[in-house]
């Protein structure tokens, strides 16, 4: 990356990172901080993840951290902190940053001041108020039994108007979090969430291992993204230790990044059909997702894939029948949705239960910071592959065709998996045809100079992004992962305002957002 | 229509063994789902309670509603609530902030109940372990009857712990 001309452009002292994706650092003071986010807002650039770190013994004891993906790249801004002033606050120009912060506060007690929403997020009274489980004072495996308190939800009045509360438990097989709707009829007038139910203290775990087996750990954050998961993690891993992986690696990734968009696409599209009371399209669908997870199993020993990835590679190789069966698999997939796409939009009562649904419009997307592939769905054509982010060895020579759509409703969410699922069959076959040959990992490097390492992967359901810190004996300082359901979730309050209530789990299956990811 | 029609003739019966599916696997499914036949004569509601899982329990609890594993065609149906439920299939380590739900949910559930911990971080509270936000494994909150160990498990392995979890009662008679 260009760091000079950035570094007049926003005005601070940027310095290039190491690794595959294009990321700029930068340690900025408390009047650039402000400044550098509306100079970025003004170019399109959007926010991709906040988080906070405790340095300890140093006279502002903690680094408040932001990223930015602009024209550039990704930019990795570090602010120094102490708890009492705190740092100004982001949500004004970044909507999404707003529940980022909450969570900042709950786990490392540093509130951004100015914000106007400071109710808890993360830490649902389960422990105390003052116990900040980022803070390098605590092991994190202090034991409380303090009891859950009430969450003091936004509560709209009216004649009629009334209030539906949903979860954590859910109707279906999901993921907890709890849905709070006021409605008049069946109208709804608001949906407000609170999640955080699935809070496994991620954060802090990471902090107690060591570089060579954070992949584990990163790969169970989101079961169903646990490539891109366990990629990103890697990325950055082998970022922060300046070690090149080998070509075929890079390209076995891929194929197996692919394969998993392919799959909860597949799955997805199952369930919009069932949601919609075409329970053929469940069976069908989720008939082929079958298919596809069981060839996982013959070719990389795991149905999903988990831990297939490692720090310098992969564990998993595919070998010329291994390939044979691929490339029929994906002949006969790609027939079946062919012919299911057609049913699809032939089928008058599901495209009018998908049109108009939860119309989230490009304006206000680019608003919220909505991404990934509902983003897409919107016309936020945003997608790591195309943009640089990812290992330029493989991606550019992929040429991706990022997939689009103006409407932003349920039925423009639907036409985006279809479109990529073909799309990612298309990349299946180019991967293997110019699969280069050689290993399929490297050791780490052993001498760790600089310890700060970024990656970032376009997973199914948007960009997975790791920023990892690690002292000089590989043991992991900070490892922060962040899930595009951050950005997400508050844009599906916005997307069911005006449907009713029966439309809900259409319009949130549309989405299909990541608890687990975003509750760490 | 008619081309709905057309596929489901193509796809045929998906219950078939299909071209990979004619090995031990099969043997197993047709196995354990005949077993499962026997014990139930086709009735058991299940109730999944997720008490922090990453997801990926979640997506083989429902792959064996589709039609490989066909756990519908069994006589056993997953319900929405816990109220209607004879058996819970809880999946994740305890989460502090899910503890209470899942309580509320065991305590809904009428006798005789039976609960299954469902994958590793259930079974044992793998890789999250004991910390400030979590609890460990699901028997921490719930008496468990069965623990079926995988990450995550396979959906025959899903099935396979169901039918484990009514065996000793068809003995106990």
């Amino acid at each position: 990356m260009e760091t000079e001309s950035l570094s007049s452009k926003y005005g601070a002292g940027f310095k290039s990172m190491r690794g595959e994706a294009p990321v700029c650092i930068a340690d900025v003071e408390k009047r650039d901080w402000l400044r550098i986010a509306q100079a970025v807002c003004a170019d399109d650039g959007i926010l991709i993840s906040l988080w906070g770190t405790d340095r300890s013994a140093s006279s502002e004891p903690y680094i408040v951290s932001v990223t930015y993906w602009v024209t550039e790249g990704l930019l990795w801004l570090r602010l120094p902190a102490d708890a009492q002033a705190g740092y100004p606050d982001l949500s004004m120009i970044f909507p999404a940053a707003v529940r980022m912060q909450r969570a900042l506060f709950d786990l490392l007690g540093i509130r951004a001041y100015g914000a106007e929403d400071t109710r808890f997020w993360i830490n649902h009274g389960r422990w105390p108020r003052d116990y900040f489980p980022l803070r390098k004072q605590f092991s994190g495996l202090e034991e409380f039994d303090n009891q859950l308190e009430p969450y003091p939800f936004v509560s709209v009045e009216g004649d009629g108007v009334h209030e539906i509360g949903v979860g954590p438990i859910h109707a279906g097989t999901i993921e907890p979090g709890h849905f709070r709707f006021s409605i008049v009829g069946e109208k709804v007038l608001r949906l407000e969430e609170l999640l955080g139910y699935k809070h496994k203290g991620i954060d802090k775990l990471f902090t107690r291992r060591e570089l060579l087996n954070g992949h584990l750990l990163a790969g169970r954050i989101s079961g169903d993204s646990t490539v891109a998961y366990s990629w990103a993690y890697c990325m950055a891993v082998e970022a922060a230790t300046g070690c090149q992986i080998p070509e075929r690696a890079q390209w076995l990734r891929a194929l197996l990044l692919e394969r998993e968009r392919i799959a909860m696409h597949l799955g997805d599209l199952g369930a919009l059909g069932n949601d919609a009371a075409l329970t053929f399209g469940l069976s069908q669908f989720s008939l082929l997702r079958e298919k596809w997870v069981r060839v996982n199993a013959r070719l990389f020993i795991h149905r999903f894939m988990m831990d297939c990835i490692i720090p310098g590679g992969t564990i998993v190789d595919i070998d010329g029948d291994g390939i044979d069966l691929l490339l029929q698999q994906c002949q006969e997939i790609e027939k079946e949705v062919q012919t299911l796409q057609v049913i699809y939009a032939e089928h008058s009562g599901l495209q009018d239960r998908y049109f108009t649904l939860g119309r989230v419009p490009p304006k206000l997307a680019k608003e919220l910071g909505l991404c990934g592939m509902a983003g897409r769905a919107s016309d936020q054509a945003r997608d790591a592959r195309v943009d640089q982010l990812m290992p330029l060895s493989v991606y550019t020579q992929l040429k991706v065709r990022k997939v689009t759509k103006k409407a932003g409703d349920a039925a423009a969410r639907v036409l985006v998996r279809f479109e990529e699922i073909f799309e990612s069959i298309r990349l299946l076959r180019e991967i293997v045809r110019k699969l280069p040959s050689g290993a399929i990992n490297t050791p780490l490097t052993s001498d760790i100079t600089d310890g700060f390492g970024v990656g970032c992967v376009e997973g199914w359901r948007g960009p997975v992004f790791v920023a990892l810190e690690a002292d000089k004996h590989g043991k992991i300082i900070r490892c922060h992962c962040h899930d595009p359901s951050w950005q997400n979730w508050p844009v599906l309050e916005h997307a069911i305002i005006g449907d009713i209530v029966p439309d809900f789990p259409l319009i949130n299956k549309s989405f299909n957002l990541s608890y687990s990811g975003h509750d760490l | 229509m008619w081309r709905i029609l057309k596929q489901i003739a193509h796809v045929g019966l998906p219950t078939e063994p299909a071209p990979e599916a004619n090995n031990a696997w099969r043997t197993d499914e047709d196995k354990i789902q005949s077993e499962i036949l026997q014990i139930l004569g086709r009735a058991l509601c299940i109730r999944h309670v997720d008490s922090g899982s990453c997801n990926a329990c979640e997506l083989e609890i429902v792959a064996v509603g589709n039609p490989y594993y066909n756990i519908e065609g069994l006589g056993i149906k997953f319900v929405a609530s816990p109220r209607h439920a004879d058996m819970l299939l809880v999946t994740g380590p305890m989460t502090k902030n899910m503890e209470a739900a899942v309580k509320y949910a065991y305590d809904a559930t009428p006798d005789p109940k039976l609960v299954i911990a469902v994958g590793d971080c259930a079974c044992t509270g793998g890789i999250f372990g004991k910390s400030y936000a979590t609890l460990g494994s699901v028997s921490s909150v719930l008496p468990v009857d069965v623990t079926v160990p995988g990450c995550p498990p396979k959906p025959i392995d899903i099935l396979r712990g169901v039918l484990t979890a009514l065996s000793p009662r068809i003995q106990d008679k």
